[in-house]
């Protein structure tokens, strides 16, 4: 009690340089929290990725379809449950900047490979009567305000025109981790359009989902898959649904390894300013250190005294940045819309802040540590006055 | 001279290193302060007296000669080992009081207390009766600041006899004030000499504080220049 009082004080012993320190602790931990939120919800899709689902795609390039007849084959392969399959449809809502994914897929089948969708068996039921009803996630509804029964007009880019969509159901999460931001609609609906105006882009899917018994097999059964289409005209590579993901996040790679940089540079740079503040409080206590010293406090006395006082102001400020990186990382958020389908502060994130304010507050001690254990009771005493 | 022999120096010897020259500062020193003692140090700056207070406290080690205190070689402890007997033995009176300025004064006594072991009723009941001692009850909520220099030395004072030490060391203790507070004080040390008993060697430059002390050792350049003066009756 003694100690935690002794440290309190002395760490608001200048309290506008302790106030500015915190505050520059309570920035870097936001900040350090929030690029790391965001690098979190650039891998979210990987991290969420189930382990019994395959992808198969054209082995060229994510580019190329595959025909709509390796769905049959496919699930000849063992240990291949389902199958299922989709096309990106990549179309435009009233403007480009809104920006949301958007499948063309085997409703039937599909839906049912991912349980963490969950929709109402009435909407499900009224989706999969309606030709051109269309499924969107709670994040994209509540961004464009979508209900059902509203009519949604996407310009095609990819399969050109204009094509209205009838919102039939909207799915939630099973979790805050589940993706809430994209569109599904019938591929049959695209095929029966794309028959009659480009024939030959008719009867292609852009992926393959393969639903597998075992996630131990995957491997196995992903180069079964492969096999089974080598020296055809669309070869195919398959793989798991995190490995497919991470292809899409190692094209962003530099980005990725920029924001984590600077997460890190932040943190140094909050190190070198506390280690500046406590090498200057240490050089103001010499005297003191040395009184305690000829008092009988050993030098381990001292030195957690100062680690006290260096952890009691990291914390401090780590506690408040913690905090508001909650409310500012939700703003974030909602300004992002659905670029981050899954955008939250995680516990990781949060046990990463703490450990770098434990790190800054133990690092900017460790210089003044030394110097007070190592220092002579003479030397010190000659400083007053 | 009062009884047995508390301090014992013999044959000691102190330099410093300073710009890469040896300078010597105690030369072959050898006298013992009896139990019970109150003895001035004296001598002009650099006489070695602050050099020689501070090896008999137990804060700076000998080049060689022996220095027992209450037949303890002092000289051969390792440091954690000497941290541990200066806070046992040893009662410290600073010149600038040296008191924590964040500690009110109750704390600031009670600061040697915590190496103890002693329990906080314990504390409490030690550090109120050594702050009656030095008359500053009603100041024990006190910080540094908001005290005049003379209750703040009182306060070193109520710290230096708290864990009643062996010995107490005062390094000019009357330096830093003025002429009222500065009698204060030597009352004081007088007192804790004269009623507890306690022995103290004191380094000053005033000879008016000499005075009161029983004994006075005059050094220059390292050496007891004209054996001691033999200032009051026992």
């Amino acid at each position: 009690m003694y100690y935690a009082k002794l440290v309190l004080r002395n760490a608001l012993r200048h309290k506008l340089r302790t106030g500015l320190t915190m505050l520059g602790i309570f920035v870097a931990i936001l900040a350090f929290g929030l690029l790391r939120t965001v690098v979190e919800a650039w891998f979210a899709g990987a991290e969420n990725a189930s382990t019994t689902r395959l992808i198969t795609r054209n082995s060229i390039s994510l580019v190329f379809p595959l025909p709509i007849t390796y769905g049959e084959r496919i699930r000849q392969v063992e240990g291949v449950t389902r199958v299922s399959h989709a096309n990106w449809f990549g179309g435009v809502y009233v403007s480009e900047k809104n920006f949301f994914p958007q499948f063309a897929v085997d409703a039937a089948t599909y839906l049912p490979m991912y349980p963490e969708y969950l929709i109402a068996p009435e909407n499900m039921k009224a989706f999969l009567l309606d030709r051109k009803g269309c499924v969107v996630g709670r994040k994209l509804a509540q961004q464009y305000g979508f209900k059902v029964g509203d009519v949604v007009p996407l310009r095609g880019t990819i399969f050109p025109g204009t094509w209205d969509f009838v919102v039939r159901a909207i799915y939630d999460g099973a979790d805050a981790k589940t993706d809430t931001s994209q569109f599904f609609f019938h591929w049959d609906y695209l095929n029966e359009i794309l028959k009659k105006t480009v024939p030959r882009r008719a009867n292609t899917v852009g992926v393959y989902i393969v639903g597998i018994d075992q996630s131990s097999r995957a491997a196995a059964v992903s180069a079964a898959i492969d096999l089974g289409f080598r020296n055809s005209l669309a070869e195919t590579l398959t793989e798991t649904e995190k490995a497919f993901q991470l292809g899409f996040v190692a094209m962003t790679e530099a980005i990725v390894v920029a924001i984590q940089v600077v997460s890190f540079l932040v943190i140094f740079i909050i190190m070198a300013v506390m280690a500046n503040t406590m090498a200057m409080t240490a050089r103001e206590r010499l005297a003191e250190y040395a009184t305690m010293k000829a008092l009988g406090f050993g030098p381990a006395r001292l030195v957690a005294l100062i680690f006290g006082e260096s952890f009691a102001i990291a914390l401090a400020g780590a506690a408040a940045g913690i905090a508001a990186t909650f409310p500012v990382a939700d703003w974030f958020a909602h300004r992002l819309g659905t670029l981050f389908p899954v955008f939250g502060v995680s516990r990781h994130t949060v046990i990463m802040q703490l450990a770098a304010a434990l790190l800054v507050g133990a690092v900017a001690a460790l210089f003044p540590g030394l110097r007070a254990a190592r220092l002579r009771i003479v030397d010190g005493l000659r400083n007053i006055g | 001279m009062a009884g047995t022999p508390i301090v014992e120096i013999r044959h000691l010897f102190k330099s410093y290193q300073r710009g890469g020259q040896v300078v010597p500062v105690l030369h072959d020193l050898s006298f013992d302060i009896a139990e019970g003692e109150y003895l001035a140090l004296m001598g002009p700056s650099g006489s070695g007296k602050s050099t020689l207070l501070n090896l008999i406290a137990g804060i700076d080690k000998p080049d060689s000669g022996e220095l027992r205190i209450s037949g303890e070689d002092i000289s051969r402890l390792s440091e954690s080992g000497l941290a541990d007997w200066r806070a046992a033995n040893i009662g410290f009176i600073f010149q600038f009081y040296n008191l924590m300025p964040v500690l009110t004064a109750f704390e600031n006594v009670e600061l040697p207390l915590l190496l103890t072991g002693l329990g906080r009723r314990d504390r409490r009941e030690r550090v109120e009766l050594a702050l009656e001692m030095v008359s500053l009850t009603d100041r024990s909520a006190h910080y540094p600041s908001e005290l005049s220099g003379g209750q703040q030395q009182r306060v070193a004072i109520a710290r230096a006899i708290i864990t009643d030490p062996l010995l107490i060391v005062a390094d000019e203790p009357t330096g830093d004030l003025d002429r009222v507070s500065a009698g204060d004080i030597l009352g004081m040390l007088e007192r804790l000499n004269r009623e507890l008993g306690k022995t103290i060697v004191m380094v000053t430059h005033d000879q008016r504080a000499a005075e009161r002390a029983r004994i006075v050792k005059h050094l220059d350049k390292g050496e007891l220049v004209d054996g001691e003066s033999l200032l009051k009756t026992q």
